[in-house]
């Protein structure tokens, strides 16, 4: 009855959408609209921008310069969301089989990190990454003692301790945008496993497979469209990940979003950050696309 | 007959407990090869924890079982030589009907030309032959049933494991599927192991039936003996309908006895039954037992006791309830003790159901050895 209401009752449904799409229009879609204009525009002194209708902008964007930078911004993502799959997926698998008891609370931490600002968590990230962060300090410990017990049994002992650079490079913004991102990969896993019918799993076993074989013919297949939503879910924020290659990355590790942020801040041109910008949406529309072409996977149950 | 049945399973006071609840409770039993064995029992009883330990799916806190002559302790599911058929069916939605059959026949390393062949020859046992490029979503709920049962059959499993097969499936197709499954059990000699909690599907399916209660086997015996011959009040009221009366063992002779109920009346029976004297015993009395007609009847005397033949149990009484159900109809009969008592009559001719009516003054009678007296 009320379903029906809902659906029929055009007064209803406009009063009860009308704030969210005002919402989307006022301050996503006017914003965007205006940004996408200043793509085809030229900068007039410092704040005036002429929209000339230029396609100048575009062809600076796809110079060699920018698409290495776009191409290398595509494969961190694209490894950032390879780690956290594999990653993800038997934490997700772990949380799924947990008892009732403990699985609120493994939810619990992998919700957790949610509570802090990113900033921090960042910097918290780099304290334990620097020179003398934690990870070098211990890593330095076990060298030492290493050296010491070569030195116990007669050997020479290995050359001082050298401190790994684990910031400022490719590897620091990797490891920080896998940390930032692998709950998104983790909460739709657990929603395509939490919904597997056990008797499934039990059946393959039931039928002489392994627990391996029954992951990968049963369970990975059946969650699948989990698989799907959770690697767009970090692709796409990942694509555009600004705060940790700008704060954990070296000169090389820049990402497609710091050159943006440049362009719209130090360099003052904001039609070519507009056109670097509506680039990057592009791609990341055609993933979408690419998304929900794909052939519909038989639903689960 | 000539050599006695071989056990093909032996469970050996297995007991199984999650943390403090006993959901099996030291049962022992042997289920014979080739056998249709049945497991029946409300539900919570332990009936599928105890098939899920034969599947290696729980194992026992306490006992063993054996498979074969061989401990099953320590043994996986997947190594086991049985297959199950889930009560979802657990057909695998992304693989066609084909697929589902060959999929533990691929595992365990059978060439390609005879996986086809006995895929092929599994769905025709099934009556699903032409159906393997289906895709589950596109068959029914009995259909996909099939595939669960070929893609154990396949398999060609010393045992058949088979949890609450037709409880999805409604009531036309699960009486056909009850002949099906007897068939396809004969046809293959496979021993099936059923778990229900439906005594129809087990008195009309089973070789030989384990009611389990609470935990604990109540009674293991073929579907007439365990109707005819309950052990218990449990099984009595469990399997079937029947009545129930306390009373006490006035008489128990080799050849006869007598139950005194204070519901009832005085209960003569043929037979003795071995029970103390004066204990308090429960008489059952099935309602199919009870013969029902107008006092009276072709007599002038107006007692009960000429109404009934000889040597048969009486009771007068008034009929407070009725109910047609085509091929009986069942009364609910006011005795004069004020207890109550329920008698099914066979429609014989199309107006046997007008017979009676509410409020008529009827009389019962009873062969001497249809009650059946029970100590527990």
């Amino acid at each position: 009855m009320a379903e029906q209401d809902w659906k029929t009752n055009r007064g209803v449904f406009a009063a009860v959408s009308l704030p969210t799409l005002l919402w989307v229009i006022l301050f996503f879609l006017i914003p965007m609209a205006i940004v996408w204009l200043y793509s085809f525009g030229e900068n007039k002194g410092l704040t005036e921008i002429d929209i000339s209708g230029t396609l100048d902008n575009y062809k600076r964007a796809t110079e060699w310069l920018y698409l290495t930078i776009f191409g290398k911004s595509f494969a961190v993502a694209a490894l950032v969301t390879l780690i956290c799959l594999i990653v993800g997926f038997p934490v997700a698998m772990a949380i799924t089989f947990a008892s009732e008891k403990w699985r609120p609370w493994l939810l619990l931490g992998i919700m957790l990190p949610f509570w802090t600002n990113l900033l921090i968590r960042t910097y918290a990230l780099m304290m334990l990454l620097g020179t003398q962060g934690f990870a070098n300090k211990g890593l330095g410990a076990l060298w030492e003692g290493t050296s010491w017990i070569k030195t116990l049994v007669g050997l020479q002992p290995l050359p001082t301790w050298e401190p790994v650079q684990l910031l400022f490079n490719n590897f620091a913004v990797v490891f920080g945008l896998v940390y930032v991102h692998l709950p998104f990969m983790v909460l739709p896993l657990y929603a395509a496993l939490d919904r597997l019918d056990r008797s499934l799993i039990e059946a393959s076993l039931d039928l002489g497979a392994g627990h391996f074989r029954t992951i990968m013919r049963i369970v990975v297949p059946l969650a699948a469209p989990g698989i799907v939503a959770g690697v767009m879910i970090t692709l796409i924020p990942a694509l555009g990940a600004y705060l940790t290659p700008d704060l954990m990355g070296g000169t090389d590790s820049q990402m497609i979003a710091n050159v943006i942020e440049r362009q719209f801040k130090k360099a003052n041109d904001w039609p070519f950050g507009a056109a670097l910008s509506f680039l990057l949406i592009y791609a990341m529309f055609a993933l979408i696309a690419i998304q929900s072409m794909r052939r519909k996977v038989p639903a689960v149950g | 007959m000539t050599e006695p049945a071989k056990p093909i399973i032996q469970i050996q006071n297995v007991s199984k407990r999650f943390g403090k609840v006993t959901a099996v409770d030291n049962v022992s039993l042997d289920i014979n090869a080739g056998e249709f064995f049945v497991l029946l029992g409300p539900s919570g009883c332990g009936k599928t924890t105890l098939l899920r330990m034969i599947a290696g799916f729980e194992l026992p806190t306490e006992g063993k079982i054996l498979i074969d002559g061989q401990d099953m302790a320590g043994i996986p599911p997947n190594k086991r030589p049985v297959n199950m058929v889930f009560q979802s069916y657990a057909v695998f939605p992304h693989m066609s009907v084909a697929d589902n059959v060959a999929y533990g026949l691929k595992i365990a390393g059978v060439k390609g030309g005879e996986v086809r062949d006995r895929v092929a020859e599994a769905l025709e046992l099934v009556k699903l032959g032409g159906f393997e490029t289906r895709m589950p979503d596109q068959m029914s709920g009995g259909q996909r049933q099939r595939v669960a049962l070929a893609r154990s059959l396949v398999m060609r499993p010393k045992v058949l494991l088979l949890d609450e097969p037709l409880s999805a499936l409604d009531a036309k197709l699960r009486a056909q599927m009850q002949f099906e499954l007897s068939d396809l059990q004969e046809k293959v000699g496979i021993t099936f192991v059923t778990v229900t909690h439906d005594q129809d599907e087990a008195l009309s399916m089973a070789c030989r039936i384990g009611v389990i209660n609470k935990g604990e086997v109540a009674q293991l015996a073929t579907p007439s003996d365990l109707y005819e011959y309950p052990a218990n009040r449990f099984v009595a009221d469990f399997v079937g309908s029947v009545n129930i009366f306390e009373g006490k063992l006035i008489l128990d002779e080799p050849d006869k006895a007598a139950v005194d109920c204070p519901g009832l009346g005085k209960v003569y029976l043929n037979h003795g039954v071995t029970g103390p004297h004066g204990a308090d015993v429960w008489v059952a009395l099935r309602p199919e037992k009870i013969y029902l007609h107008v006092p009276g009847a072709g007599k002038a005397v107006n007692a009960a006791a000429q109404d009934a033949p000889d040597g048969h149990n009486f009771a007068r009484g008034k009929i407070k309830g009725m109910s047609y159900l085509g091929d009986i109809t069942l009364f609910e009969i006011e005795l004069e003790t004020g207890a109550r008592i329920r008698v099914s009559r066979p429609n014989l001719s199309r107006h046997d159901q007008e017979d009676f009516t509410w409020d008529d003054k009827v009389s019962m009678h009873w062969r001497a050895d249809s009650p059946v007296v029970l100590l527990g």
